[in-house]
């Protein structure tokens, strides 16, 4: 039998993610893409916690933890350090959508603009889960969360991060799925033979936070795809390209109906969420066409 | 041998640049702008082989050193007031991770309002990030306290992070005379940092994650015994430093005090117009000497009592307040004296906040109010305030 995924693993067993859990499956595909030669850095994030306390550690590859908004600038303090002392090896920023979408965008976006060579890799769940899921910008539209209470749920949609990666003009943006193991692997090991800031952008369902059940996950991050709620795309050198393009996108209803966060919302709210979906796929649409 | 005519914040480029550091993150702050100036320059040059990274806030600065540090290279930066206080989570975690980045920081006040002039209150309020601070008095203690703050750092019983420390303007921006010894010197002096703990890909380990209260608490007390450890580091790498290239340095310098009744207390420039009021003050015929604290984390208790043993009065001159107690070397002055049998007096005065010039009349004024039992004894002596 041909294998499409690295057989090696550099993620050991029985880490304590949830069941259920995106964020821990994203990281073993990550690990198996990139291989060895990998320095991980990790702000504050479930992934703090999955690591492993001191004295463990659930990763075969030197490991960083550091505070929440940092994740990028401390990859580029460790890769001017290997530079300096020649040591070639690829640093990837690991940070959930807390840590890249609100505390750490600013030192995101200041590597982005220096185009330090790390990858930033942002799983994304969609909530500080790791806190006990307080609403982030990466939260969706209408979502329930702690501070998004039923009565008030989300009023904002979730912040485009891609776009603003892809503002800064960095050799590659790309967006992943757990779903989807072959295209994140395919995109992770492009990643890593490009230089420059490479930024990836994993959904990461959290069965938890998303009041989902835990064997949803892979459903979940498949019908996020299939309903164009989350696409997947990548944009190399400002180039766009849609890598799975549903022929008939599926409702959003059956992606949305799976999640109790999404338990309270109306006939009409489903129909707004969804009438913003369409918009925005047909722009990636034309944004592949033009650009 | 070179000597050069150079501002404190050149001193301070030179210092690293001659320290061979290997990672310089920074972002512009006036009074610094000129130390990474110059670092650009010299690294631009290929003068130095270092990268640097021209970040987007002082804060990822910090961090910036802390990932070139955890990677085993020797890491610098250089901030001032606002940008100090941006860093202050970054400061922990250097500490905290027992990383030994150095970094030059130029006293300024803190706004609002907006005060680009000296004081201390920047860098004392990092008191307790676990940072070495030293603070320097002249230009040509800047480029050897750079140079020296590096191997005490570096040194496997200390292992943390130091801070220098200029005042602004005072300093930073005025032209001294600055000797700065031949490279291969230097080189011998500090050879290059070998890192004892790093991310390393033979041998992959995390650093900071969780840790639960059964060893947190023993990782506190190591950097607090580190602290105490570098106290002899600090003078024997000052000593050392004086034997090869003539300039001894320990962690006070003592002024004119072997037969001195009363004994100022100061730092930073300020200890530079205090040693000419002192002289003044002996031609008088008063019997006045001076202790300038260069080191003040760790904070030379031993030194601070040994001194006091043998006087009748101590008054300690603050350039810093710390809103709701006092100055806070004076603070620190009669904690480590308290214990003792025999003490002597020991007053408090507050100068030049924000900059206000001290100039020698301020402090020969003050050294005679003292001498005549004119200052207050349990109150903030407030000099030169316009109430």
């Amino acid at each position: 039998m041909k294998l499409t995924i690295p057989e090696e693993e550099l993620m050991y067993e029985g880490t304590v993610d949830c069941q259920g859990c995106g964020a821990g499956l994203a990281m073993r595909y990550a690990l198996k893409a990139l291989g060895k030669r990998t320095f991980v850095v990790i702000p504050a994030c479930c992934w703090s916690i999955i690591a492993g306390p001191f004295p463990y550690s659930s990763l075969q590859v030197p490991l960083y933890h550091t505070a929440f908004e940092t994740a990028a600038v401390v990859s580029s303090g460790i890769k001017a350090a290997l530079e300096i002392k020649g040591i070639d090896a690829t640093v990837m920023a690991w940070a959930g959508d807390g840590g890249t979408f609100d505390i750490g965008i600013q030192s995101l976006s200041g590597a982005a603009e220096r185009n330090e060579d790390i990858i930033y890799v942002c799983y994304d769940n969609e909530a500080y889960m790791n806190t006990g899921i307080q609403r982030s910008s990466a939260t969706p539209y209408k979502a329930w969360t702690t501070t998004t209470p039923r009565k008030y749920p989300k009023a904002r949609p979730k912040k485009n991060i891609d776009e603003i990666m892809v503002a800064h003009e960095i050799p590659y943006v790309a967006t992943a799925s757990v779903a989807y193991p072959e295209d994140f692997i395919r995109k992770l090991q492009k990643a890593k033979n490009i230089k420059g800031t490479k930024f990836i952008h994993v959904l990461a369902p959290c069965p938890t936070g998303w009041r989902s059940l835990p064997e949803h996950t892979i459903k979940l991050a498949r019908l996020a795809v299939q309903t164009c709620i989350f696409p997947i795309y990548e944009v190399e050198d400002g180039k766009y390209k849609i890598n799975i393009k549903p022929k008939n996108p599926k409702p959003v209803e059956e992606y949305l109906k799976l999640q109790g966060r999404f338990r309270h919302l109306t006939e009409e709210d489903i129909k707004e969420i969804q009438e913003a979906t369409n918009r925005k796929w047909k722009k990636l649409l034309k944004k592949e066409e033009f650009f | 041998m070179v000597k050069k005519v150079i501002y404190g914040n050149h001193a301070v480029s030179y210092g690293a640049r001659d320290s061979r550091v290997e990672v310089i993150a920074a972002y512009p702050i006036t009074p610094q702008t000129q130390v990474v100036e110059l670092l650009s320059e010299f690294c631009a040059s290929g003068e130095l082989k270092a990268k640097f990274i021209k970040v987007e806030s002082e804060h990822s600065a910090m961090a910036a050193c802390v990932g070139a540090s955890a990677a085993g290279a020797r890491a610098f930066t250089a901030t001032s007031s606002q940008g100090l206080a941006l860093m202050h989570e970054m400061l922990h975690w250097a500490s905290n991770a027992r990383h030994p980045i150095v970094m030059a920081n130029i006293n300024r006040a803190m706004g609002p309002p907006w005060s680009i002039w000296t004081d201390q209150n920047d860098s004392i309020a990092q008191r307790d990030t676990g940072w070495l601070q030293f603070y320097c008095s002249t230009n040509q203690e800047v480029y050897d306290t750079t140079i020296q703050a590096f191997k005490i750092c570096e040194n496997d019983k200390v292992l943390l992070p130091g801070m220098l420390i200029l005042d602004a303007f005072v300093l930073s921006h005025t032209s001294e005379v600055v000797d700065m010894p031949p490279q291969e010197e230097i080189d011998e002096f500090l050879p290059p940092y070998e890192a004892k703990y790093k991310l390393d890909l033979d041998d992959p380990r995390a650093f900071g994650g969780l840790m639960f209260p059964d060893w947190y608490y023993e990782l506190k007390y190591k950097q607090h015994r580190s602290m105490e450890k570098a106290l002899k580091i600090i003078e024997d790498v000052g000593r050392e430093f004086g034997e090869r290239f003539g300039r001894y340095y320990g962690l006070v310098e003592e002024y004119r005090i072997d037969d001195a009744e009363i004994v100022l207390v100061v730092s930073s420039t300020v200890a530079q117009t205090s040693k000419e009021a002192v002289d003044l003050l002996r031609k008088e015929g008063m019997r006045i000497g001076l202790v300038r604290i260069r080191t003040f984390r760790p904070f030379p208790k031993e030194k601070i009592r040994k001194i006091a043993s043998k006087v009748d009065m101590m008054i300690v001159i603050d350039r810093n307040i710390s809103f709701g107690s006092e100055g806070v070397f004076y603070t620190e002055t009669k904690a480590a004296l308290y214990n003792e049998k025999s003490r002597p007096p020991v007053y408090g005065v507050i100068i030049g906040l924000g900059g206000r010039d001290v100039r020698v009349e301020d402090i020969m004024n003050i050294a005679k109010k003292g001498k005549n039992n004119k200052l207050e004894i349990n109150k903030i002596n407030w000099w030169g305030v316009k109430l």
